[in-house]
């Protein structure tokens, strides 16, 4: 029998789900009170499932490595969150939401998976509202939409340019609620370090309080982890610098199965690279695509002229301007999905006809301020042009915004099955994390989606079909010998770590990862360049093991060690995404291998061969992993190239 | 650019902090004000001394983790920003820059420029929320919201959770952080039920954490990164002034 056990219930894709609820088991009051559940993460996704599971009476423990549960970077998200509410009468439905977002994710995601985000996104709007989340509204009182990429409908609900602001303090308070209630004990400026595995089963956690440097033993029924993304491997990106895969990685180490690592989303309207000293790069929302026009001068002598300041580009003549988003895909225009946005800007810049540095192309505003007035659009991004006009010095109203690609989503993770189970029972895994909902790319404001979907109504779901077998299990003790081998495991690695003593700094070390990744394993790929950075980046790991430098003690507050431990995985995650897009020898979504490609530069995919999620098993180290497939199946969706023109 | 720096470095929250003077060469006028840090603290450890710690996460200004006070000023000379939107074209060449923590009987120092905000979490678990559980509400557009309201909900709902405004005040005040939340959920019908009841458990749990009281200088409104109004704190006071009331 295969190891891949998806576990999608039967019956019609619009049943499953509903099915799966009325036939699950339930753990009863009395009992869930004896059941312990660590969550990992405080985002949308940790915090609304801490709060869920909180007020449905089980003892939960939650851990985040900032000062405060507030800060995960959810918070950062600016644009919006879809629903299939279909409020504006524009034809919008639960399939339709399910149709875009399996299409968006170039057909790699799962159908049952997604029919279900789809279902549930109506009661997310519900929920926040509820909680006072301050939604735009319309003069007539009710709540507000606009588009995003990929879709043709308007279905995204927004608060200004931070939703995810808005929503995740609507998550917090929830966490906040059951804090004071007793019911969910929160962990600050605590990392979770190892998981620990009883028996086959997940069973807690080691965690290192960031303060003291002190390891602490957790021990859990279950373990969540909704610890979010892996895009810092490039360190250049849109997530916030903490934000890191050693979560997933140690799961991955433990037997969890790491899925589509290769599928990163590099998303198109980022304020463009400065500088060598530059430490994070900073996202325009798409929302901007509603009203923005996306061009570069169509000839490459007015692009030279513009690079060298020769030429304003407020005074190109609009023949002389090429809307390349507008040319290529009339349908969708400058609202065509991120990974065809971003490549058609790498496609332009790379001819020669990109402007600042030469990698960036204009967003105008022009067009919609004239149509529209500089009040709406002031009321409608305020805050994005002040943002970007405090980053760059230049002000959008008059000059057209520059922008370029930059890594922002990975739409891979931890494998999970229909109830969100890794591979390793009793372990979850939700939001960002995990693996299941995107495909090989994801559409603009549906991240925000299922990091709340999960939390609010899936997992306070399928948790308790685990669970329900566990109220015998009395509550373990840490003093087991798993729990003594974790903590003897990274104490010997945080030891090896401070005692390298050698000459470079972590980040001079992460940003030649990252480097590595931009290059060879960033928005082209080919063989070569995959093969080539597995060589470099174990070149790199040498470096790092041999040379590395931490100043400080182990037992205070230490930011480089802090850094050490998690760039010690990005190395390992690396590796492991140069090897995942070097197999998959076609292209799909946010992965485009150069040597696969339509004559018109499109992804061009290969469903016979690759129809199927990568799900890497570990093999120990210096090991290579093996590789398992799981099987996709469209029975609801008929399988096309993606059209948006 | 060339700067002299003057940060506080203290080693835990028991020992006795100072000053330490550094200098950095060559930093570009475009660079931010933490990256101008991280080329200090690269410096630090190429000579072997321990890097400065201080707050830092999302760098676009809303996860509300950085926290400084430069050159006096709670995230340094600029309006309507936080440190990590700071950038290095506000300065000077040759400039020396004093960098310091939030200094707050609320915000004990844990290291460095780094501070305990622990208190923003306890006070707003003491009722920065509307009691609903998952599920059973009804649907979002149920309650139409006048926009104004919304808008303004909005406004104060900004709140970062920085810990800027108790940093700049005289008093040490946290009224504006409570204002916000408490503002933002009177203004909408699903906070309004319960909003007495929260403006009074978020303020005694403030005075119970050793915050100040208000004496209305409006230092923190000046300072706040989201520019908050100092009127929400106005209509907290009325919420407050209810509870009492019906006590």
């Amino acid at each position: 029998m295969s190891k891949i056990n998806s576990k999608i219930p039967e019956g019609a894709i619009a049943e499953k789900w509903v099915n799966y609820k009325a036939h699950q088991n339930l753990v009863n009051p009395a009992n869930k009170r004896k059941l312990d559940i660590i969550i990992v993460g405080t985002g949308l996704a940790g915090a609304s499932a801490a709060a869920s599971l909180g007020e449905l009476g089980f003892n939960v423990k939650i851990f985040c490595y900032q000062d405060s549960p507030r800060r995960a970077h959810s918070i950062a998200a600016q644009g919006g969150i879809n629903a299939a509410k279909n409020y504006p009468n524009d034809g919008d439905s639960v399939y339709r939401l399910f149709y875009d977002t399996i299409k968006g994710g170039d057909y790699r995601a799962r159908e049952a998976n997604v029919h279900r985000l789809a279902e549930v996104s109506n009661d997310i709007i519900d929920q926040c509202v509820a909680q006072g989340v301050p939604f735009a509204r319309e003069y007539g009182g009710l709540l507000d939409n606009r588009s995003f990429g990929g879709a043709q409908v308007s279905r995204t609900f927004y608060a200004r340019g931070q939703t995810g602001q808005q929503l995740l303090l609507g998550a917090y308070g929830a966490l906040n609620r059951q804090i004071a209630a007793g019911t969910v004990k929160m962990y600050n400026r605590t990392e979770m370090v190892d998981i620990v595995k009883v028996d086959g089963k997940a069973r807690g956690i080691l965690a290192r309080n960031l303060v003291d440097g002190k390891l602490e033993r957790h021990f859990g029924h279950s373990v969540v982890l909704a610890t979010g993304g892996y895009g810092n491997v490039f360190f250049l990106s849109t997530n916030a610098m903490g934000s890191n895969c050693s979560a997933a990685l140690q799961a991955y180490r433990k037997g969890a199965y790491f899925s589509n690592p290769s599928y990163v989303q590099i998303h198109p309207t980022c304020i463009p690279v400065h500088g060598e000293f530059q430490s994070k790069l900073t996202l325009m929302s798409e929302s901007l695509r509603n009203d923005g026009r996306i061009w570069v001068p169509k000839k490459k002598e007015d692009a030279e002229k513009i690079r060298e300041g020769k030429l304003r580009p407020e005074n190109l003549p609009e023949e002389d301007r090429d809307y390349y988003l507008e040319r290529r895909y009339p349908a969708f225009g400058n609202l065509v999905p991120r990974d065809v946005a971003s490549r058609a800007a790498k496609e332009r810049c790379d001819a020669g006809h990109g402007v600042g540095s030469g990698l960036a192309v204009y967003l105008d505003f022009k067009s919609a301020i004239d149509r529209l007035g500089k009040n709406v659009i002031e009321s409608r991004y305020g805050n994005l042009f002040q943002m970007y006009e405090k980053i760059v010095d230049d002000d959008p109203y008059q000059t057209p915004m520059m922008i370029y690609p930059a890594i922002h989503y990975t739409m891979g993770g931890l494998w999970v099955d229909y109830e969100l189970q890794s591979s390793i029972p009793g372990l979850f895994v939700i939001g960002e994390a995990n693996f299941s909902d995107h495909g090989a790319n994801r559409l603009g404001a549906s991240a925000l989606m299922q990091g709340l979907a999960d939390g609010y109504f899936v997992l306070p779901y399928t948790i308790q079909n685990y669970l329900s077998d566990e109220i015998h299990v009395e509550r373990m003790t840490t003093e087991l010998p798993e729990f003594e081998k974790a903590e003897r495991e990274i104490t010997q690695k945080i030891d090896k770590l401070m005692n390298i003593k050698g000459k470079r700094s972590v980040d001079s070390i992460h940003k030649e990862l990252g480097k590595i990744m931009w290059d060879k394993v960033g928005m082209a790929r080919t063989k070569e360049s995959l093969t080539e950075a597995v060589d470099q980046i174990n070149e790199l790991k040498k470096e790092f093991w041999e040379n590395l430098r931490i100043p400080g003690e182990k037992n205070n507050m230490n930011a480089e060690l802090e850094k050490a431990l998690r760039l010690s995985d990005f190395l390992e995650l690396g590796e492991l995404m140069a090897r995942d897009a070097k197999i998959r020898e076609e292209s799909c979504g946010g992965h485009f291998r150069k040597e696969y490609q339509t004559k018109e530069g499109e992804a061009l995919r290969n469903d016979k061969d690759f129809s199927y999620v990568s799900a890497w098993e570990f093999n120990g180290e210096n090991t290579e992993p093996i590789l398992l497939k799981e099987a996709l199946n469209y029975e609801y969706i008929e399988v096309k190239q993606r059209n948006y023109k | 650019m060339n700067l002299t720096l003057k940060i506080w470095r203290q080693k835990n929250p028991k020992a006795k902090g100072k000053f330490e003077t550094y200098q950095v060469t060559n930093i570009s006028k475009d660079s931010s004000f933490l990256e101008m840090l991280d080329v200090l603290n690269e410096q630090l450890i190429n000579n072997e001394i321990e890097p400065v710690t201080f707050d830092h996460d999302c760098r676009e200004g809303i996860c509300g983790a950085c926290s400084l006070y430069i050159n006096g000023r709670a995230h340094g000379p600029d309006d309507d920003i936080t440190t990590c939107q700071l950038h290095m074209r506000k300065f000077n060449d040759s400039e020396t820059i004093v960098i310091e923590p939030w200094r707050s009987r609320g915000f004990p120092v844990i290291k460095d420029l780094m501070v305990d905000r622990n208190a923003f979490d306890k006070i707003h678990q003491a009722g920065g929320f509307v009691s609903v559980s998952t599920g059973g509400v009804p649907d979002a557009n149920s309650i139409p919201i006048p926009k104004e309201n919304a808008d303004e909900a909005m406004d104060a709902a900004a709140c970062i959770g920085c810990g800027a405004c108790v940093a700049t005040c005289k008093n040490g005040s946290a009224m504006l952080f409570v204002a916000a939340k408490v503002s933002q959920l009177a203004l909408l019908p699903q906070g309004k039920v319960e909003a007495s009841r929260r403006a009074k458990n978020m303020i005694t749990k403030m005075d119970e954490l050793g915050f100040g009281s208000c004496t209305n200088t409006g230092a923190c409104e000046v300072e706040c990164p989201k520019g908050i109004s100092i009127a929400h704190i106005a209509r907290l006071n009325r919420e407050f002034l209810c509870a009492n009331l019906q006590d």
